[in-house]
């Protein structure tokens, strides 16, 4: 047993694929429970669309694409900020209609420069792929969630509490959203290179989507949902190097598992109280 | 946005200065865009502490407007809102919010010691942890409205009216001297009701003042002291058992009275 687990950390790009997934995913679980709970899934996922033109320009012009990726979520965090302040149409169509088309501009420009292979390597993540300088950089991205969502803890919870609140203290609730969404923008980044742009959202949402079923306070949500994200990084992992599946998809499935196993066990607490 | 970032948490350093009304308004116009007409002018108006104003009016008559005005939740446009000698949103520790409930997210998972600690933000600011004084001004205000034993329970888990009291909980937690309460009986059962008027007309004996939008003129006898009658413009303003009239209502609420001259029994109280 100890022997099977231990094997594929022999290679060092295993060892960096394996930190990588739990660095990144415990920085989308960190932010996982405001997205949930203050409704920013499709926010975080327009996101991580938007990001796919950054990729694929840093690719052609052949610097590093996690600058590139990263250039891209600051603008788009910039973009959904402005959108969402200015009146007029609803904030989610107008991020809908923007950030689909910038998706498609990187699908284009992805299909002039390379093959289908390096497609499905920015679409689905690529775990082992991941260079030492990308790791460093996502240690830091993890510190930066962590230390600001525990410095900025109080204005993160009254803005989603009480907005109206927020403002007659002289808090701008507009000015902590900025925040998050720059913050959500770092963590998109980190989490394409482990799970792709497509699958990004499970990670943003799942893990506290299922911790919120089994805990109450924040907090707990919170810690839970790290648990979670990392146990499923490790699980999908090694489910990835055995069964040569790909690591993305058994990284997202193996927290969609927790997910229902924490739907089922909550299901039957609720009807074991009913019929007490 | 950076006006907004340096009053944050910073200590008041204007304080309150003597003799002045707790509230003046004087020749506000406040429009919305892409609204023709103004949705509020007050020429002049003034609330002295130890005040207990009712704001009545029919909706859209200007009530949340005004008290959004003077919270800072809207810009004035035009005129001047002075708050116990200070120009609005110089001093954000004077001025506590009740919100109308539909304004707060109340699935949100807070706990009501959470929401309660809320009215202290103002004095702590960015990043800053609560100090022991703060903890003691939250128990005391559980104590007070009788939520103690909730503290750890989630908000969205209680009655309407015990998440009521949990907001008035963290106005008295806030410490403001004047206090906008936005329709906050909506929802609430008796008890509360009760206790929430017991605890304004207790503010009010200090030189606090107390604004409350409603629109239960039933209540006006027992528990306000001046009732201010507003259709985007005030229509009239004075002693409830003064202004209460049939004639008054008739003005505001825009409608005929079927009953002669005189107020159904249940409006006298």
């Amino acid at each position: 047993m100890v022997e099977w687990l231990i094997e594929p950390l022999g290679y060092s790009f295993i060892v960096r694929g394996l930190i990588a997934g739990i660095l990144a995913g415990t920085a989308c679980a960190v932010l996982s429970a405001f997205i949930v709970w203050r409704g920013m899934a499709f926010v975080g996922d327009a996101m991580a669309h938007a990001i796919l033109p950054g990729i694929v320009l840093a690719f052609m012009a052949g610097i590093s694409l996690f600058a590139g990726a990263l250039v891209a979520a600051i603008l788009t965090a910039v973009g959904i900020g402005l959108l969402s302040r200015r009146g007029g149409m609803k904030e989610d169509t107008a991020i809908g209609v923007m950030f689909t088309g910038f998706f498609a501009l990187g699908i284009l420009l992805l299909s002039k420069v390379t093959s289908y292979q390096d497609l499905t390597h920015i679409l689905f993540g690529d775990i082992l792929g991941v260079a030492r300088g990308d790791l460093i950089a996502m240690l830091v991205i993890m510190l930066i969630v962590i230390v600001a969502v525990l410095f900025f803890y109080k204005e993160l919870l009254v803005t989603s509490f009480d907005p109206g609140h927020s403002v007659a203290i002289g808090l701008s609730p507009e000015l902590v959203r900025y925040g998050l969404l720059l913050l959500i923008a770092l963590t998109v980044v980190a989490a394409i290179q482990v799970v792709g742009v497509v699958l990004v959202l499970a990670l943003l949402v799942t893990p506290a989507a299922a911790a919120s079923l089994l805990a109450k306070r924040l907090p707990q949500i919170i810690g839970l949902g790290m648990v979670f994200a990392v146990i499923s990084t490790v699980v999908g992992f090694y489910a990835s190097y055995y069964a040569d599946v790909a690591s993305g998809s058994a990284i997202v499935l193996t927290l969609t598992m927790i997910f229902l196993m924490a739907f089922v066990y909550q299901s039957i607490r609720k009807w074991m109280m009913r019929s007490q | 946005m950076l006006p907004q970032l340096s009053v944050y948490g910073k200590a008041c350093d204007t304080p309150a200065i003597e003799h002045t009304p707790a509230l003046e308004v004087e020749q506000v116009v406040f429009r919305y865009s892409g609204m023709p007409r103004p949705a509020l002018e007050i020429d002049s108006l003034r609330v002295m502490p130890g005040e207990r104003v009712a704001l009545v009016g029919p909706n859209g008559a200007g009530k949340s407007t005004l008290i959004k005005l003077v919270a800072g939740l809207e810009k004035l446009q035009s005129g001047e809102i002075h708050v116990y000698g200070n120009p609005v949103l110089s001093c954000m520790h004077r001025v506590a919010l009740v919100p109308q409930r539909s304004t707060v997210d109340w699935q949100f998972p807070v706990t009501v010691r959470e929401v309660v600690m809320m009215g202290r933000y103002v004095h702590l600011g960015w990043g800053k942890r609560p100090r022991q004084e703060d903890r003691d001004a939250v128990d005391e205000a559980m104590k007070r409205m009788e939520i103690s034993n909730l503290a750890n329970r989630q908000v969205g888990e209680l009655s309407g009216g015990q998440q009521q009291r949990v907001m008035l909980a963290r106005t008295l937690a806030h410490d403001a001297d004047l206090l906008l309460l936005d329709e906050p009986l909506n929802h609430v059962d008796v008890a509360t009701q009760e206790l929430v008027f017991h605890v304004l007309e207790d503010l009010c004996k200090k030189t606090k003042a107390v604004i409350v939008s409603t629109h239960d003129l039933g209540i006006l006898p027992v528990h306000f002291s001046r009732a201010l009658f507003l259709d985007r413009q005030v229509i009239a303003d004075g002693p409830v058992e003064e202004v209460l009239t049939a004639q008054t209502i008739a003005r505001a609420y825009g409608f005929e009275f079927h009953g002669g001259e005189s107020l159904s029994k249940w409006l006298n109280g």
